[in-house]
């Protein structure tokens, strides 16, 4: 099995690094272009989507990953999958609404609403019902965006209240909760089974 | 078996890993942070230094001030109270910021008591100088701790004490009797269930920053380096020569703890770093608030 990265320059990588490790998955931390080079598919995780945009930018792994995931992929250039979480939803969407949005990779087709649902005192907890997965998954929604818009081409995999949550475009997964904080591995086993069947 | 009561609360402070969280007076300051790259603020009237220089009783912020600075950012918002003081507490949640810092940085308002943080929403974040104090600060519901460091000196000697303290406390956990075990809880005033969760996890179960006295890249780089997750820097940016540089490499410094080039780097031609204070010959240790 090829390795999974998680990009590691702020948020909650080890929590998503320890979900690999359950499931006796190579993980590394990714937090340079010669890191992003080793993996065959990468987890953006939940953090401030501002504060990884800088990273992203600063270190060029922003451009590698969007090369990698939009190019043919050949013997020496393996395709790239992600599977961005909140921040990580946001950093994937190509457009992104709401107060001081940081520059996205633009790599599925949504729109995003940064903060939608508010401050802290909106943070929540619930279980979710994912296309594919019998038993509903718990999760958390920290400061979590809205998807408002899902493009032509993006399934969308699970909804809470009427919203898309969970959605995907091609070798793109993307989430707006967080279910690596309650040590669940399903979602990551849904990541890994889009890549095999490509 | 122990379990974090606002669970939701502890998830936000893992959102905050491997970052930095900036003090800023003004949503100016904060505008300051936030474009470095700070992955928080901490809002108040005056940062440690000028707090610990000027004396007088320091209470919360203005919830006028506050509110700028909410509305300057997109990034969280913190604010501090005073150790016990309940009533402020309230009126930080009544203004939705999204953590509150229970802070020794401030006057301590209550001689026997810290706030009862099981009844709030919003997540608190506490001081601790080692184990003990740490384990009764989670007991009471806070969902993240940072040492005390000596807030407002640049001397980072005090950041590091409490770390190993608390994680040479940990460590030590491992090696003690079912009843050594009992008694530590007993004489720490923390229920036996959580000292038995630390000694399995060999962590905190909530996340742990560092604070206090931090004010070059290679300060944090030093304390990410000694396992803290995070770096909290008062006084540190806004009181160094050039706070935008100095905010930007710390937080590279932060992220970058493992990469020596990387941390050289940023490091180089930052200008005056804050004036620093020799914590020996200190009037007031803050360190020493609310134990």
């Amino acid at each position: 099995m090829s390795v999974v990265g998680v990009l590691a320059f702020q948020g909650d990588f080890s929590e998503h690094i320890a979900v690999l490790h359950s499931m006796h998955v190579p993980a590394v931390e990714v937090r340079s272009l010669s890191d992003l080079s080793k993996v065959g598919a990468l987890i953006i995780p939940g953090g401030e989507s501002t504060v990884i945009a800088r990273f992203l930018d600063e270190t060029r792994v922003g451009k590698e990953i969007v090369r990698r995931v939009l190019a043919t992929p050949t013997r020496t250039l393996p395709p790239l999958f992600v599977y961005g979480t909140c921040a990580g939803a946001i950093l994937l969407a190509k457009k992104v609404t709401g107060k001081n949005a940081p520059r996205s990779l633009k790599l599925i087709d949504l729109t995003i609403d940064r903060n939608a649902y508010g401050t802290q005192l909106d943070s929540f907890e619930t279980n979710i019902r994912v296309k594919g997965i019998r038993e509903k998954i718990p999760v958390s929604f920290i400061r979590a965006p809205k998807i408002t818009r899902v493009g032509k081409g993006v399934e969308i995999l699970a909804e809470h209240q009427g919203v898309p949550v969970l959605v995907r475009q091609g070798k793109v997964l993307v989430g707006t909760f967080h279910s690596e904080v309650r040590d669940d591995a399903r979602i990551h086993q849904l990541f890994l089974k889009i890549i095999k069947a490509s | 078996m122990f379990r974090i009561k606002n669970s939701v609360g502890s998830d936000l402070a893992r959102m905050l890993k491997g970052g930095v969280i900036m003090d800023v007076v003004t949503a100016k300051q904060a505008k300051i942070a936030e474009a470095a790259g700070a992955c928080a603020v901490m809002a108040l009237e005056r940062v440690p230094s000028d707090i610990r220089a000027q004396g007088g009783v320091a209470r919360m912020s203005d919830p006028a001030l506050i509110a700028q600075i909410q509305k300057a950012v997109s990034i969280p918002v913190m604010a501090k109270i005073r150790i016990g003081h309940t009533a402020e507490a309230r009126i930080l949640q009544e203004l939705k910021v999204d953590f509150i810092d229970e802070s020794e940085v401030l006057t301590v308002s209550d001689p026997f008591d810290h706030v009862e943080k099981k009844q709030f929403k919003i997540p608190f974040v506490c001081g601790a100088t080692n184990l003990g104090e740490a384990l009764r600060r989670i007991s009471e519901g806070a969902c993240m701790i940072r040492t005390k460091g000596e807030a407002g000196t640049g001397n980072v000697v005090e950041a590091v004490r409490h770390l190993k303290l608390i994680k040479g406390e940990i460590a030590a956990l491992k090696h003690m009797k079912p009843a050594q075990l009992k008694t530590y809880a007993r004489e720490e005033r923390v229920p036996l269930d959580l000292v038995l969760n630390v000694r399995t996890a060999q962590r905190l179960p909530v996340v742990t920053f560092v604070a206090g006295g931090i004010a070059t890249p290679a300060d944090a780089a030093l304390l990410m380096e000694l396992g803290a997750e995070g770096v909290f820097v008062g006084s540190g940016i806004f009181k160094s020569s050039d706070p935008k540089r100095m905010a930007k490499a710390i937080v590279q410094a932060t992220t970058h703890f493992g990469d020596p080039v990387k941390v050289m780097e940023v490091s180089r031609g930052l200008g005056a770093a804050m004036a620093g204070l020799e914590v020996s010959t200190l009037q007031t240790r803050m360190q020493e608030r609310g134990l």
